[in-house]
């Protein structure tokens, strides 16, 4: 977070923050991270709140750290916050700045999409034995075998398709089958896999 | 559904052990949960079937939002109300929070060193396996499917051909190849119904 910028962000602009997030949170079809290129256009390149490596810090500590992978949203929000505030050293002023921005886009990304989750998903429960109802979640049943598929897929192949790139997919390949196979606890894969990426093997 | 001969499937018993059986779920699941809550919840908790799991994960992935977030909320719902699902959501996200925010705090200086960027690298490709190990796995509950195997294996080639290789966006691939395999699954299962009240 090398280059971090100083804001000076009215009432305005915290709504306008808030507001976004609302804005997108029906859009994310498939998790947040379907939305991550419209963030990136409006706090990076429309608002200048965020330097773009403040973007994608934030983005790869949220991939890094155990939970689910919303949580890049309260990094980014956080980052806002601490610009606003004049940046870490700046005093407690920035730490305050910093905890409203994670709770003003948490709220946003998350408050409509788990209101609507919440009523389709109880309706859905108390309806299961329509005949449309049990149709739907047996015809989505391949589609969303495929998505895990693909979802995987992109993740490996993602950064770099060329050949070069072949001892993340043999790793990619082989956690793949780790997983499906045997019961080997997945705390070990990711510490091969990180210690692996440490020595630079990768 | 659950075949479970003593009639009491399990389930977990009060609001704490659902706030802390997430949150434990949650703290392993690094670059993303959905591989811990498979093998937690339907393998070791056995709280869900494999089929009952697929459903679930079919609704939380369809509608809009964080899927693991969906999931846990629609779960805790199921066994506590409102209550349960606020507690499940707050079990997922409070103290992965808490870590995500030191984290950035405390290495905001070293976050870009070869060393750090390499593990990231590492952790990112098996996280990808996780995944899609998941999908593999899933790949036996077809076999009650009602759709039977050939469509079921067609649909599951064209979506990932479309979304893996192809890059179209998801929203197409869920009206044109879910339409399609909503209204197929429907169709079967009337022929099973019709089937069953004539014997």
């Amino acid at each position: 977070m090398t280059a971090s910028l100083t804001l000076n962000l009215t009432f305005t602009d915290w709504l306008a923050l808030l507001s976004h997030f609302l804005s997108l949170s029906l859009l994310a079809i498939g998790g947040a991270i379907t939305t991550a290129p419209d963030m990136h256009r409006y706090l990076v390149i429309e608002q200048h709140w965020l330097s773009d490596s403040q973007f994608n810090s934030s983005i790869a500590l949220a991939q890094a750290a155990p939970g689910p992978n919303v949580l890049f949203v309260a990094l980014l929000g956080w980052n806002v916050g601490l610009n606003a505030g004049g940046g870490m050293g700046a005093g407690s002023l920035s730490w305050v700045y910093a905890l409203l921005g994670v709770v003003l886009t948490m709220l946003g990304i998350m408050l409509p999409s788990t209101m609507l989750t919440f009523v389709a998903a109880r309706w859905g429960h108390q309806n299961r034995e329509l005949q449309w109802v049990r149709a739907f979640k047996q015809g989505m049943a391949p589609i969303v075998i495929a998505l895990l598929l693909a979802t995987g897929w992109i993740l490996a192949t993602g950064h770099d398709s060329s050949l070069n790139n072949w001892p993340v997919w043999l790793l990619t390949g082989a956690s793949a089958l780790l997983v499906w196979r045997t019961r080997l606890h997945l705390l070990w894969l990711l510490a091969a896999g990180g210690l692996s990426g440490w020595f630079g093997w990768l | 559904m659950a075949a479970h001969q003593d009639g009491a499937s399990p389930r977990p018993s009060s609001l704490a052990d659902l706030f802390w059986s997430f949150t434990r779920l949650a703290l392993q699941g690094f670059g993303g949960v959905l591989a811990i809550v498979q093998r937690e919840l339907v393998e070791e908790k056995q709280w869900l079937t494999p089929e009952e799991f697929m459903e679930d994960w079919a609704v939380a992935q369809i509608l809009p939002g964080p899927n693991v977030v969906n999931l846990s909320m629609m779960i805790g719902d199921r066994y506590f109300g409102w209550r349960g699902a606020l507690t499940a959501v707050a079990g997922m996200l409070a103290f992965p929070l808490l870590i995500v925010l030191a984290l950035a705090a405390l290495f905001a200086g070293i976050a870009d060193s070869p060393g750090i960027q390499g593990a990231l690298r590492g952790m990112g490709a098996v996280a990808a396996g996780l995944i899609a190990g998941t999908g593999l796995k899933l790949i036996s509950s077809l076999k009650k499917n009602v759709m039977g195997a050939p469509v079921c294996w067609s649909l599951s080639a064209i979506t990932f051909i479309a979304i893996a290789l192809l890059h179209v966006p998801l929203a197409w691939v869920l009206l044109g190849a879910g339409t399609l395999a909503c209204v197929w699954a429907y169709r079967q299962l009337g022929k099973v119904q019709a089937r069953g009240a004539k014997e």
